[in-house]
């Protein structure tokens, strides 16, 4: 390929966007007169040729390894403040828009299958259409995130994809507990994310004012100049950003209620792609982490200490999604600990190997959830809303009626739990190896997430699908339509394969990577440490087989073990419950404060009414009565019958007699030549 | 005489010339049918608008110079043609219900038209004087046109031919003083022999207060202004309509070019009496109208106080760096008094009952409710008038106010808003009658008129809003290379 060739690919990018944005405009104007089959095809291809054009720059960065910056439009030009749309394609942008396109085209597809489903079950076909707008929405804003070229495009990403993750998870607004719960869900995961933004703002101007520019590499460039001061204060801001959009502690309350949402979206957004951008804007911003050591510590030890704490909650909760939920906190845990180690490489890989096998887990979670709701209209009974569809407890014995669903799920979850050769082996591997060169703590916070998250998934799948069934509609489940489970092995050959990336000696990701990334390291692969993380994840699974393994009633065994430990996790530790009491409760106290007292009783009360109006009453009483009745208006009355008096006088000049009026101007002739003899004869 | 000089003079010549064709043509047409000879009339301004449209920013000489053509005659002429059709279209129907159509109320008007399109390109006193007479005598004959069943119209023009002899007999005088210090009439020449100097200096000066009073009598300044209420109380309003607009642009005509190209060194001498007439008519005619009950009077001491405002700009173009402004200004308001002042007349011709009754300001009562739309442009023209915004009448003052302080001349402002403040009292109180008192208003409804209150309405608002492609070509006229 020549030079001439790869700048015409290149020049295609900017189609990596524009592609999911006509998807959305097609079916926004013309999709309600589209069928179904028509609104999904076009959502899907939309995205689809997305995915196509970041193949194109992929082949493209071949030639030009170092990447390109391709202008699309001047956007801001402000004093000193020069900030343009141009698309960064290079090697990691590349390898991320890969990612979400080729992810985002499976799960686009296999929400065809699924929201047809779903529409239906919730009794509004008529959102099916709006459902792929979002969708395709989110693609575009998330594409802008990955290939922005300065921090104010990828904020403009950032909101986007937070917009739509809001959209999302409110998609069926009306529904959820007392018919506002998926809305309160929403709201909280979009307040949640502005703590996090506001942060992400603050870097931002943090960044302006020591640059002077926004662009990543005139950032970059002159970071080493800067104080380390002011970067620790830049990534710390940062850092708050990513606990948000990422869901780490302290702000990872949104992510388990966002699972309101529809599956896919749980799959595609709150999963695979949304959720990594917070690990992508501090890979994007190594440069700076790196120079900031502290910051870079507490990155490490808040993913540590969020991916134990998010496994611990997962063994004990219930619920099919919120399980996948608290593991996706603790694997984005585990990404975090990852790059705040340096370990940006690692974090990557694990952060793609991560997108596959989770999407796969969520999506074949929802094929179960639909297995069994349609088993629950099969069987005829009538307790809908009572019924749980996605209580595992109600679960059991779907390895035969639902078989592709079980292998794929098992795939899945052996990738999670890290069983060698699947794709989370790997990647959670390159990270504990890191971990153990670095620090020990973190290694061994992340090495007891291991061991959970090996028994947690195998709790699920062993209360999932095997034993009896716990329910009439779990007995009566049945296997999904091919869109939907088409999607599915696709995610599970690269859930199983993924690992290819990065094998140990080979490195393909590390190489490609460290085209852009000047910090890569290079990790050795560690037998040792290789050996014990499959030991304990086989360990964690062989627990849950021992305890779940056979189990008959929907008592949790656990409980009796762990006792009120197991009561902690499953109420997630009452984060929720003391956020509660530390912000939401100060915070309404602090309104009333503010609403009752400071502004109605004193500003209004006193202020106005007494201070004021009375004041004000008692002035305008005197300048009404006394001031203007008299002064003013005994003016104005007597100057108009002044005006009056003198115009009723002009008026008898007025005598209709020509003679006067002839005599007129000769008076006035007279005045004027009088005026010039004066003139002259001075 | 050449064909370029017919050139130069091509709108005064269509108008004058259409104006004798008519007149022979008419006589063909069946009283009946009487608005075809008013379509006929309007063809005429018509055609005659086409050489000034064409040639609108060139400078030319014709007849030695008793003829001039520039941007400022291009301007005045629009106008005027402009005026010349609307009073034509206001016309129409009160003829009909005055029962007084007759074929000749048409080319009458023409002929003072062509009196005034004349006036605009006189370079010469001599043709300042024939324009002056030109478009007087067919005035003086249209004031008496309903003479037959009304005996006021026939005083009104009994009055204003005799006054308007009297100061033509000053011009002339005037012309003949000047004539005699200069030994020229020709309006660039005796600029050029002002300076180089004149031998007898109080010769020129009285010659050209002469002239300013017959020109000042024209325009109906203070205190050569005693006939305008008696004449626009008795002519037939349409007649009113037309001179009050079109008399006066004419006249200002004369006195701008006259006072700028001719003797701007007198006009300086003479700046005390010329601030002295604008505040005197400014105070005079704003004071007087309050007292009146007649609508059409009322207008008339409105119309009076309206020249006062122009006549600001007199001594204020003695200074040359002000000069141009002046006369932008000037021009301008006359564009926006013409718009506004023919909008109010309308109003007041379709109020007018057949009787000759509807005039008093009592008789609009009522007329918020009845005819909201009339009622509402009538607001308009009003506040117009007053100089509110967003009116266009707010503009024309607001320029006319920034040359006079340009000038220095801030007791002349000051006279000047406190008198637009006056002026409130006597316009607002139609506004109040309209809308705050209950009453039978008799309106007219017909075709030309209502489409001649629409146009004007338009007008007012708009030039109120956007000024600037007015103002634009205001500002363009290049005095007659005097003024760049």
């Amino acid at each position: 390929m020549n030079g001439a060739a790869t700048r015409d690919l290149f020049a295609l990018a900017p189609l990596i966007i524009a592609f999911p944005i006509m998807g959305l405009v097609i079916n926004l104007f013309i999709g309600r007169r589209l069928s179904e089959r028509w609104v999904g095809t076009i959502a899907s291809a939309a995205v689809g040729l997305s995915f196509v054009t970041a193949l194109l720059q992929f082949a493209a960065l071949q030639n030009t390894p170092d990447g390109i910056r391709v202008m699309v439009a001047d956007w801001i030009s402000i004093g000193t403040l020069n900030i343009s749309w141009a698309l960064k394609i290079d090697s990691l942008s590349v390898a991320m828009s890969l990612m979400v396109a080729g992810v985002s085209t499976l799960i686009h597809i296999y929400a065809i299958g699924y929201m047809h489903e779903d529409v239906r079950l919730q009794g509004d076909p008529g959102r099916f259409t709006r459902f792929f707008i979002y969708f395709n929405l989110f693609v575009a804003a998330m594409m802008i995130l990955i290939t922005a070229d300065n921090y104010l495009m990828m904020f403009v990403g950032w909101e986007g994809v937070g917009l739509c993750s809001y959209l999302l998870i409110g998609f069926w607004y009306e529904k959820g507990k007392d018919g506002i719960g998926n809305a309160i869900a929403g709201k909280k995961a979009f307040i949640t994310n502005r703590i996090g933004d506001f942060g992400f703002l603050i870097a931002m101007f943090l960044i302006f004012w020591t640059f002077g520019s926004l662009q990543f590499d005139e950032v970059f460039q002159s970071a080493e100049g800067a104080g380390t001061t002011v970067l620790t204060l830049i990534t710390l801001f940062l850092l708050l950003g990513v606990t948000g959009k990422s869901a780490q502690i302290p702000l990872f309350v949104w992510l388990p209620d966002a699972m309101a949402g529809p599956t896919p979206v749980s799959a595609l957004i709150h999963a695979a792609t949304m959720v990594t951008a917070g690990i992508y804007l501090i890979v994007r911003s190594s440069v700076l982490f790196a120079l900031a050591p502290a910051t870079s510590n507490l990155v490490a030890l808040i993913g540590a200490v969020t991916a134990l704490l998010a496994a611990s909650i997962a063994v004990a909760q219930f619920d099919i999604k919120r399980v996948l939920a608290y593991s996706t906190i603790s694997q984005l845990g585990f990404m975090v600990a990852a790059v705040g180690l340096g370990a940006y490489v690692a974090g990557i890989f694990h952060l793609i190997a991560h997108a596959f096998f989770k999407a796969l887990l969520f999506l074949s979670s929802g094929s179960v959830i639909q297995g069994v709701e349609r088993g629950l209209h099969d069987s005829g009974q009538t307790n809908h809303e009572t019924f749980d569809p996605q209580d595992m407890r109600n679960m059991g014995g779907l390895r035969s009626r639902m078989k592709i669903t079980f292998w794929v799920y098992l795939i899945g979850g052996l990738a999670l739990a890290g069983i060698p050769p699947l794709a989370g082996f790997f990647s959670k591997d390159e990270i504990l190896a890191d971990a153990s060169e670095n620090s020990t703590l973190i290694y061994i916070l992340l090495t007891l997430a291991a061991i959970l998250t090996a028994f947690y998934i195998g709790r699920q799948i062993f209360m999932v699908f095997f034993g009896e069934p716990k329910s009439e509609a779990a007995a009566h489940a049945k296997e999904n339509p091919p869109i939907m489970t088409v999607p599915l092995l696709a995610l599970a050959v690269l859930a199983a394969f993924g690992g290819i990336l990065n094998l140990p000696t080979l490195q393909s990701l590390s190489k490609w990577l460290q085209l852009t990334l000047e910090q890569v390291q290079h990790t050795e692969f560690n037998v040792l440490v290789a050996l014990l993380s499959f030991v304990f994840a086989l360990a964690g699974l062989a627990v849950a087989w021992r305890v779940y393994g056979s189990q008959r009633d929907a008592a949790d065994p656990m409980r009796r073990f762990l006792g009120p430990l197991f009561d902690l996790w499953e109420n997630k530790y009452r984060v929720d419950e003391f956020y509660d009491w530390l912000f939401i409760k100060r915070y309404k106290a602090l309104a009333f404060t503010l609403a009752e007292i400071v502004d109605w009783r004193f500003l209004h009360d006193w202020v106005h009414d007494t201070l004021l109006a009375r004041t004000f009453q008692r002035s305008t009483r005197w300048l009404a009565e006394g001031f203007d009745l008299q002064v003013i208006d005994g003016a104005a009355n007597n100057l108009a019958r002044l005006i009056q008096g003198i115009a009723s006088r002009l008026r008898t000049l007025q005598t209709g007699y020509v003679r006067n009026y002839a005599l007129s101007i000769f008076f006035g002739l007279l005045i004027l030549m009088s005026y010039i003899l004066i003139q002259f004869s001075s | 005489m050449t064909t370029a000089d017919l050139n130069v003079a091509l709108p005064f010549i269509i108008v004058a010339a259409w104006a004798c064709i008519l007149l022979v043509i008419d006589l063909f047409i069946p009283a009946d049918r009487k608005g075809l000879t008013a379509l006929l009339a309007v063809a005429g301004m018509g055609f005659a608008s086409i050489p000034v449209l064409l040639r609108f920013e060139e400078s030319n000489r014709a007849f030695n110079g008793m003829i001039v053509q520039d941007g400022f005659s291009s301007f005045l002429q629009l106008l005027l043609l402009g005026v010349g059709v609307i009073s034509v279209a206001l016309a129409y129907d009160y003829l009909q219900r005055r029962k007084i159509v007759k074929g000749e109320y048409y080319t009458l008007l023409l002929f003072s038209v062509s009196g005034m399109v004349l006036m605009a390109q006189a370079g010469d006193l001599i043709i300042v004087f024939l324009a002056l007479e030109l478009l007087s005598v067919p005035l003086y004959v249209l004031s008496g046109f309903a003479a037959k069943s009304n005996p006021e119209s026939e005083e009104a023009a009994m009055k204003y031919f005799l006054l308007g002899a009297f100061a033509s007999g000053f011009i002339v005088y005037g012309i003949a003083l000047v004539y005699g210090a200069t030994g020229t009439t020709e309006i660039e020449a005796i600029h050029n022999v002002l300076i180089s100097g004149v031998s007898n200096l109080g010769l020129l000066t009285v010659g050209a207060v002469l002239i300013l009073v017959g020109l000042g009598f024209k325009v109906a300044v203070v205190p050569f202004h005693m006939w305008t209420p008696d004449v626009y109380d008795g002519a037939p309003s349409s007649v009113t309509a037309l001179m009050s607009v079109g008399a006066k642009a004419g006249g200002f005509a004369a006195l701008l070019r006259l006072f700028l190209a001719g003797f701007p060194e007198i006009a300086a001498n003479l700046a005390p009496i010329l601030v002295g007439v604008a505040a005197l008519t400014l105070i005079w005619g704003n004071i007087a109208a309050i007292a009146q009950q007649n609508i059409k009077r009322m207008m008339a001491y409105s119309s009076i106080s309206h020249a006062g405002y122009i006549f600001m700009m007199l001594p204020a173009i003695v200074d040359s760096d002000i000069a141009p402004d002046a006369i932008s200004a000037a021009l301008f308001y006359l564009f926006v008094y013409a718009v506004s002042n023919l909008g109010a007349w309308g109003v007041i011709l379709a109020l007018e009952r057949a009787d000759g009754g509807g005039l008093s300001i009592d008789d609009y009562a009522g007329l918020g409710e009845r005819n909201p739309g009339l009622a509402l442009a009538m607001a308009l023209f009003m506040l117009s008038l007053i100089g509110v915004p967003p009116t266009a009448g707010f503009i024309g003052k607001f320029f006319l106010f920034r040359v006079v302080l340009d000038a220095n001349m801030i007791g002349l402002a000051l006279v000047g808003v406190i008198t637009s403040l006056i002026s409130a009292y006597y316009y607002l109180r139609v506004v109040v009658v309209m809308y705050m008192r209950s009453g039978d208003p008799q309106v007219r409804s017909e075709r030309w008129l209502n489409a001649t209150l629409w146009l004007t309405a338009l007008g007012t608002f708009l030039l109120g809003i956007f000024p600037g492609p007015l103002l634009n070509l205001a500002s363009r006229t290049g005095l007659f290379g005097l003024v760049p």
